[in-house]
């Protein structure tokens, strides 16, 4: 059993609606998971890894 | 021996230790790394390479709760080189905690708080909403193939 912060408060997670689910693509792994009580979702978190970064080309012109 | 036309890797590592100045820049009053945030924003927000400083126009903090406008504060690495890249990475994951983002996001504005706000960086992801629990962003490895921040 684990504690579940929820918008109805803190809750024992067997009371709950568990729902997890992985996305891995070429920009991003992301691991979510859901509780749901009664039909209504009362905790989603996610985990979010970056895989496509950003980088700024530095370039010495070339003269004449 | 001959020469080849390069732009210097040690001056790539030097521009993120703002060490150079080809204009008109800002007096430091010291030598220590600026402070820099990440924020989040709407899908409905157009954040992009035109963007020239954080505001909160778009932030989802316009929408959500136990979100502070601004963002969470990140460290980045010292910043090194490897090959021909310099790189930097914030040195933790970024997570903000117990909020409830029901409008869906999609971008993180990496940026200057010590500089005006300006920014830097701008990273997408897919669609997320987020309800009485915690987004995670985890950082990749920091190195010239990887490192969030890098000048190839």
């Amino acid at each position: 059993m684990a504690i579940v912060t929820t918008t109805k408060g803190d809750m024992d997670d067997s009371l709950l609606e568990k729902k997890e689910g992985i996305i891995d693509n070429d920009n991003e792994t992301t691991q979510w998971v859901e509780y749901w009580l009664e039909g209504e979702l009362v905790h989603r978190s996610v985990d979010m890894t970056l895989k496509r970064n950003v980088a700024g080309e530095a370039v010495a012109q070339s003269l004449g | 021996m001959a020469n080849t036309q390069a732009m210097c890797t040690s001056f790539k590592g030097e521009l993120l230790k703002g060490h150079h100045n080809f204009g008109v820049g800002v007096i430091r009053a010291a030598t220590t790394a600026d402070t820099f945030k990440a924020a989040l924003f709407l899908a409905s927000a157009t954040i992009n390479a035109t963007t020239t400083a954080y505001s909160t126009t778009g932030e989802v903090s316009s929408s959500g709760t136990n979100y502070t406008a601004g963002g969470n504060t990140i460290v980045f690495t010292a910043p090194s080189t490897s090959g021909t890249t310099a790189f930097t990475t914030p040195n933790a994951a970024i997570s903000y905690t117990n909020v409830t983002l029901t409008s869906a996001f999609d971008c993180v504005l990496i940026y200057n708080s010590s500089q005006s706000n300006k920014a830097i960086s701008v990273h997408t992801f897919g669609s997320q909403t987020v309800t009485a629990g915690t987004f995670t962003l985890t950082m990749p490895i920091d190195d010239a193939s990887t490192g969030l921040i890098r000048l190839a």
